[in-house]
């Protein structure tokens, strides 16, 4: 798939897109009180004097929710500011109860950074792509109105007042929806490896702010851009994109200009309307903020910091490529998200120790195992299987049999299904429902001499040459077997006896 | 029996201490003052039953022979602007009638738990922001001094501490807390004849303390004595967690290491604070102090501090632009006043609200903090005011270098007529001109009174310390406290 272009009357247009996405940081206690954070509470019952502003009351910077913003910078590979400060922006709002938000406009904690946005030829993004990150700085998140409660009057939430929120302001370095869609997605994962945010989209916990515009293919200049607001899902983001470019390329080309404005975005639609013109655009008056000192980060705290960082998604793919002889398809599927990389992890550890072998030996099969044949079980399984039977335990004592050779990969599926069913010992359902293969030699000898001397003349044939009927032999011995004759030993019995 | 009003922190502790007397008729003595002097209008709130309840708790606990504190039984004046756990705090303003607040500023519990106790709270400048008392919006506190021409002109008690200083001259409590952002503890202390101290920024916690500009708001004790604001500083004073600029210090016992005996010190005379306009009454009293000091084994020298006329201009852009900010949660929306004119919206709620609730002075100082904040003006006005501050610091850091401690007058002026200054806030401002300077630098400085004019009105006398060194400010003003020997009292009018 070529470049991402949008053919206009007059020519073909390119789309330039960055991203501001807000991410909640995870934390027990919001940025500057130590009211709760949790998602859900009854209205108004995760709010300290701080948050609500009440007179005379002082912010005081929780050092965990620092602590995320550092180690989230140096996820993204980015400088971490040993000196930053605090600066309001000051507007009114019911959701804002000082009057202004506590943010970072002059001096941010983590400045320039970037991330990998994976190829993905399907979606038109060739190759591996460097994404940009201009900084991340935090910020406390506003209250939320609630317009439904009452006749003539609004009402306010402060649950969300002052929970930390990090600002990830991107270059704007993409330049289609799949990859504007692929930042997103790789950011989330990013911040889900740190545990500095838990990406739930849906929560609220991570929305984007969408700068789109346009510019004719080959012009260096960029086009005005507009911003599109609280954009919560990668869909969504992508939607964003699309109906932006188009609209604007619509507008330039009819003779008008594009205007620098604030937009929202209707999922219903999926278009966006203006928000507010840049003629509306508040005046922040942003100034240091007076109640509290700048923030002076000392070696020993970014080196725990550095310390506490875990493998990261493309660190991880490269390693279950390199050293665990994994394919780039599965090595990706597996690094995605972080529930997916730590089942398998699990399930790797336990088949490994479980049959005496390195992780690599069996890496493939655990691999294949907890991409497609678990998965395609549980969901053909439907309403009957209780995932919560699918232990790592159960799994790997499944695959030891499997490459022991005591049980085929049919029967493996088998047994996972009754565990699924039943939450039974594997070891026992084998035993008790007779889903072992026989590696007997004299039994299976014995079946190959008695089909050897009834088929004379296929013998003939085979020997004269003709060695497709090797299968015929294969498939005769397993029927007489009842198929659980271990295939590698018929092969080799049936191999001796032909010559 | 003696009168107990006329007894300062230190008597009163002692004597209850040891049982001279009891903490309650030194309260009720004081409870009797205030209900006698409305006419000076110094108190908002008026908590007598409190006052009594605390202090028979004080009177118990020497029954059973507890440890009273470091200020055991001593009633004292809160400045309204402290928020006070179920008593209404207004900050002189409108806009918080009815506020009572569910918590205690930290300042105030700590006095508490040395054994002090509250007989009400204090009238001020609205939101701390004046010199004279008149931006109240509960009417503004009458000086209890009067001009000896026999004229009954009420005066101004200085501000924004000015319900503190009255009350205090007036004898109506032995001690009061009071604000300091930009003379605010100092120009009252020198208007009425009593001392006051604003430690360096950052010794005494500003949680619970309603905020007027962040970065110069300081509390301090003001008192009839150096003795007693040593006393009464270490009670407030010390590290608290919940406010993000207190000082991690230990805090030192100022009382114990008092002493008049400054040889080896030397005394800077800042000569940029020769300014025009001002009173030669205040010249000759800033001569006097410099003989008193010197009497006591100081060494004068001349220094300059060379951008002092600068300072007051930058104050008057910083103090305004974190005043516009940090008066912004005043919206009606939470508490305080609302005003809802029928069919408002939020924003019109907003405006009804702050333009009923705010007083002309607050207005003022909210619009020009809001402009020099402004898209355009904040370089020029914001930052350029921000380099004036760090280089009024610097004068101040390098002026440490021939001297221990600075002495200046504290005020241009004494005390002027109320109203006299009512269209001309220009002037209105100058009186901060040398109380500013050390606000900028962060630096403790205290008021203490050297004498009366030809009016018959106190003068007070300024001295500045290095940072942290509130001890060589508070042995300073004890040296010139001994010489003066200010015994003056206002003549008793209102009751």
């Amino acid at each position: 798939m070529s470049k991402y272009t949008i053919q206009g009357a007059t020519g073909e247009w390119e789309v330039v897109i960055g991203l501001e996405v807000h991410a909640q940081v995870t934390s027990n206690a919001k940025l500057f009180s130590g009211a709760s954070t949790a998602f859900g509470a009854e209205p108004n019952c995760n709010v300290s004097l701080v948050d609500a502003a009440m007179p005379g009351m002082l912010p005081v910077p929780n050092r965990e929710c620092i602590r995320q913003a550092v180690r989230t910078g140096m996820a993204i590979k980015a400088q971490i500011n040993k000196y930053s400060r605090f600066d309001r922006k000051n507007y009114f709002y019911a959701d804002l109860p000082q009057g202004y938000q506590i943010s970072q406009l002059y001096h941010p904690i983590v400045g320039e950074g970037q991330l990998v946005i994976d190829a993905d030829e399907k979606a038109g993004i060739p190759e591996d792509k460097v994404i940009g990150i201009e900084r991340i700085h935090v910020e406390q998140d506003a209250g939320k109105l609630m317009h439904d409660q009452h006749p003539t009057m609004s009402y306010v939430d402060l649950n969300r007042s002052g929970v930390a929120l990090m600002e990830i302001v991107s270059r704007p370095d993409m330049t289609s929806p799949a990859e504007a869609g692929a930042y997103v997605r790789k950011l989330r994962s990013i911040l889900r490896y740190v545990g500095s945010c838990d990406g739930n989209m849906e929560e609220g916990s991570m929305r984007a702010d969408v700068n789109v515009s346009v510019r004719k293919v080959g012009d260096s200049e960029l086009g005005t851009r507009t911003e599109t607001k609280n954009v919560n899902s990668v869909r969504f983001v992508q939607q964003v994109v699309e109906y932006e470019a188009r609209r604007q390329v619509d507008v330039l080309e009819d003779g008008g200009t594009v205007d620098q404005e604030t937009r929202l975005f209707d999922p219903g639609t999926g278009t966006t309307r203006i928000m507010r013109s840049k003629e509306d655009a508040h005046d922040y008056r942003y100034f240091p903020d007076p109640d509290l000192l700048p923030l002076e980060l000392e070696d020993d705290f970014l080196e725990e910091c550095r310390a506490s960082l875990p493998e990261l998604p493309d660190a991880k793919r490269a390693r279950y490529i390199d050293e665990l002889g994994l394919t780039e398809y599965n090595a990706r599927e597996l690094t995605a998200e972080v529930e997916t990389f730590a089942r398998f992890e699990n399930l790797l550890a336990a088949t490994a120790s479980g049959i005496g072998k390195p992780e690599k030996d069996v890496a493939t099969q655990v691999a294949n195992w907890a991409l497609s044949v678990a998965p395609g079980i549980i969901k053909s399984l439907g309403e009957e299987a209780n995932p919560a039977h699918a232990t790592a335990e159960a799994q790997a004592s499944i695959l030891d049999m499997q490459a022991k050779g005591e049980i085929s990969g049919g029967q493996a599926k088998e047994i996972f299904e009754i565990v699924l069913k039943t939450g039974r010992e594997p070891e026992e359902i084998a035993e008790a429902e007779g889903l072992k293969q026989v590696s007997d030699t004299g039994a299976i000898e014995a079946a190959i001499d008695e089909i050897l001397a009834n088929n004379e003349d296929k013998v003939e044939q085979y020997k004269g040459g003709k060695d497709k009927l090797f299968g015929f032999f294969v498939g005769q011995t397993m029927k007489a077997m009842q198929g659980k004759a271990n295939p590698a030993v018929v092969n080799q019995i049936l191999k001796d006896k032909l010559g | 029996m003696t009168d107990l009003t006329q007894l300062g922190i230190k008597a009163i502790r002692d004597g209850v201490a040891d049982g001279t007397f009891t903490a309650r008729e030194v309260t009720e003595a004081f409870n009797a003052a205030v209900a006698a002097a409305d006419p000076l209008n110094a108190f908002l709130v008026k908590t007598p039953e409190r006052a009594l309840e605390a202090a028979d708790a004080v009177d118990a606990r020497r029954a059973k022979g507890e440890d009273l504190g470091k200020m055991g039984g001593v009633p004292i004046g809160m400045k309204d602007l402290f928020c006070t756990q179920g008593v209404e705090t207004t900050a002189a303003s409108m806009i918080l009638g009815g506020f009572t607040p569910t918590y205690e500023s930290t300042v105030s519990q700590n006095l508490w738990d040395a054994g002090a106790t509250m007989l009400g709270k204090l009238n001020m400048d609205q939101f701390a922001m004046g010199s004279s008392n008149e931006t109240s919006a509960f009417g503004n506190v009458i000086s209890p001094w009067r001009k000896s021409d026999g004229g009954n002109a009420a005066l101004a008690p200085g501000g924004s501490s000015g319900g503190s200083s009255a009350a205090i001259a007036a004898r109506l409590c032995p001690a009061a807390t009071g604000t300091d952002t930009g003379g605010s503890i100092r120009q009252p202390a020198a208007f009425t004849g009593i001392s006051g101290i604003k430690p360096t920024y950052g010794r005494c916690s500003r949680w619970g303390t309603i905020a007027f500009a962040s970065s110069l708001d300081q509390a301090g004790p003001m008192a009839r004595d150096v003795t007693d604001c040593a006393i009464m500083l270490g009670a407030m004073a010390g590290f608290d967690p919940k406010d993000a600029t207190s000082l991690d210090l230990a805090v030192p016992d100022w009382e114990a290491a008092l002493s008049d005996d400054l040889k080896g010190k030397r005394v800077g005379i800042p000569r940029e604070y020769r300014m025009e306009g001002t009173d030669p009454q205040i010249l000759e009293s800033w001569e006097q102090g410099k003989a008193w000091l010197k009497d006591a084994g100081a060494e004068i020298v001349d220094i300059s501090l060379p951008h002092t006329k600068y300072a007051l201009p930058a104050y008057y852009i910083i103090a305004p632009a974190e005043a516009s900010s940090n008066l912004a949660r005043y919206d009606g929306v939470r508490y305080g006043l609302r005003e809802l004119p029928e069919g408002a919206g939020l924003q019109d709620m907003y405006a009804a609200t702050r333009a009923e609730g705010f007083g002309d002075e607050v207005k003022r100082r909210v619009m020009i903090g809001t402009y020099v904040l402004s898209a355009g003006f904040y370089d020029a006005y914001y930052t350029q005011a921000q380099k004036v501050r760090t280089l009024v610091a610097r004068d101040f850091e390098q002026a440490w270098d021939k001297c221990d401690v600075i002495l200046a007058p504290t005020c241009p002026t004494a005390s002027f007529a109320l109203g006299s200054l009512d269209d001309d806030p220009l002037t209105m401002y100058l009186n901060d001109v040398f109380a500013v300077p050390a606000s900028l630098a962060g630096l403790p400085a205290m008021s203490v009174p050297c004498g009366l004019n030809g009016d018959g009105l106190p003068l007070g006398l300024q001295l500045v310390g290095k940072p942290f060194d509130e001890q060589g400010v508070l042995n300073a003003g004890l040296a010139i406290e001994k010489r003066a020997g200010f015994t003056a009292q206002p003549e008793k009018w209102w009751s």
